[in-house]
């Protein structure tokens, strides 16, 4: 999957026994898998399942109940697990800070960690912003922004981490056709380029399809089956087949439009 | 309200902790800083004048009738420097600042900002707590040293006009020097200090600590204001018992 050429940035994620509860609902009931460095691991799953849950343990935002989750075999539980990898989260609804900019967001990272010049910095953001075709929003309020333009912001703020492992919650909800084909371009190049592991989480099965080496499918905090992208295609379960091929033009009620 | 005292106890803790970070922080401080005095200068001028004003009117002619009228300048100015500027400020700048300071990084809360920037390992308390507490606990102090002068001024204003008093100012001003130390006025700022840091802990954790949408936001605006100023009135009956000898 390497080409030797490059080196193997991205960290290996292990997710072990992972149980989480809220008050009396189990959210994640135990969930096991392995993403290998540099690989493109989709998780799909109808609303609700507790992706965007997992993902909040993935970067250290929610602590389990039970299992554990290892970065290059160590437990992101360890303090110093966070400033010793570069992970970045695109959150399902941008998260992006209201009360700044758009290039100030983006280039947060960098300013308050204080990285790189400001002149510096500035350049970085240009480019990142140009990345996801935003460059003329950069000195846009969050709130002046549609939801398609939130979201590629946000992956722009996730891009200036550098991440060696990246998680991408729904990144094409709320995007048109044209710009969901730019994004998972992006999210294709960005892992050819780097190496990054990347993990996305999304409906999209245009998405899914076409970025992903590996892909689970997971319902009521489960995963149904983990594999290749023809390999899942051909999964002989119910639920599996229902959620992969639901095409509403199949229900009764619109049979005669 | 007293279950989250400890996690109060905490965050400011924590906060001074951070204190050597403020330097780096320091244009949000100044930030901050402005925000406070814009939000809320001509407020404290006009509510210190008419305490100032109406101090004088209730205890002027009592004292004047009884042949003290030397005294009005002394209990105005003790009143005002001791009690008045600082806990009536210090209610006035919970409503107006520590509300808004809930409402800001409340809504942050709520719409995953925070967890954004804890994704980005930005430490919320020095990104967001640590210049809110240092830019209200240097801001109100000033404030109130302000509003002492202006319910000084106030006092005497109303002792002049009054016809039941008619004490000239240089006299008002006279008694009020001879009985107001400096210690007194030093006490009512020192109180003020600790007031702003109470609003600022308050507010911060209430922000912080705000759960579910909208709704979860106006609660905590709500509690962060309430809970700010029973404390400062509990506080500063402590305060003064302390500062009494
Ligand atoms: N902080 C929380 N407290 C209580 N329950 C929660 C919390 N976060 C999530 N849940 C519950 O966990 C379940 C899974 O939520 P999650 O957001 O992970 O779904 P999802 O798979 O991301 O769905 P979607 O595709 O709609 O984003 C939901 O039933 C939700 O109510
Ligand atoms: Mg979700």
């Amino acid at each position: 999957m390497n080409s030797p050429a490059q080196k193997p940035d991205g960290v290996k994620l292990e997710v072990r026994g992972l149980r989480k509860s809220f008050a009396s609902q189990e959210v994640l009931q135990g969930l096991d898998f392995t993403v290998q460095p540099g690989e493109i691991f989709v998780i799909m799953g109808p609303s609700g399942s507790g992706k965007s849950v997992l993902l909040k343990h993935l970067i250290g935002l929610e602590a389990p109940d039970a299992g554990e989750i290892l970065v290059n075999g160590e437990s992101i539980m360890t303090p110093e697990i966070a400033a010793k990898y570069r992970m970045a989260l695109v959150f399902q609804s941008g998260a992006l800070l209201n009360s700044l900019t758009v290039g100030e967001n983006v280039g947060l990272y960098l300013t308050e960690h204080r990285l790189k010049p400001p002149a510096e910095i500035e350049r970085i953001v240009r480019e990142k912003l140009a990345d996801v075709r935003l460059s003329e929003a950069i000195h846009k309020m969050p709130g002046e922004l549609s939801g398609g333009m939130k979201k590629r912001a946000a992956i722009a703020r996730a891009l200036v981490i550098e991440p060696q492992l990246i998680l991408y919650d729904e990144p094409t909800s709320e995007l048109d056709p044209l710009s969901s084909v730019v994004i998972g371009q992006e999210i294709w190049n960005l892992n050819q380029n780097t190496r990054v592991t990347s993990l996305v989480v999304t409906h999209d099965r245009d998405l899914a399809f076409g970025v992903a080496d590996r892909i689970a499918v997971m319902d009521g905090g489960q995963i149904l089956t983990i594999g290749t992208p023809e390999a899942v295609k051909a999964f002989p379960d119910a639920r599996v087949q229902t959620f992969l091929n639901a095409d509403f033009k199949r229900e009764p009620r619109f049979k005669n439009i | 309200m007293f279950d989250n005292i400890g996690q109060m106890v905490l965050l400011f803790w924590r906060t001074l902790g951070a204190l050597p970070l403020a330097w780096r922080q320091r244009q949000k401080v100044f930030e901050q800083f402005f925000e406070i005095g814009n939000a809320s200068l001509l407020m404290v001028c006009m509510l210190s004048f008419f305490i100032g004003g109406v101090l004088s009117l209730q205890t002027g002619p009592a004292l004047v009738e009884r042949g003290l009228p030397s005294a009005v300048g002394g209990i105005v100015g003790l009143a005002v420097a001791r009690e008045l500027a600082p806990v009536m400020m210090a209610i006035l700048i919970a409503g107006r600042i520590g509300s808004a300071m809930a409402a800001e990084i409340g809504s942050m809360r709520v719409y995953q900002e925070i967890d954004a920037l804890r994704t980005m390992n930005i430490n919320p308390i020095h990104y967001l707590v640590l210049p809110r507490l240092v830019a209200i606990a240097l801001a109100l102090p000033m404030l109130v040293v302000l509003a002492i002068l202006i319910g000084w001024f106030g006092g005497a204003t109303v002792a002049e006009i009054n016809h039941h008093m008619a004490i000239p100012f240089a006299v008002f001003f006279g008694d009020l020097r001879s009985m107001v130390e400096l210690k007194d006025v030093a006490n009512g700022v020192f109180k003020t200090f600790c007031f702003a840091i109470i609003i600022g802990t308050v507010s911060c954790h209430q922000g912080m600590a705000t759960i579910g949408g909208p709704r979860g936001i106006g609660r905590s605006v709500t509690k962060a204001v309430v809970n700010s100023i029973i404390l400062i009135v509990m506080f500063d009956y402590i305060l003064t018992r302390l500062l009494l000898h």
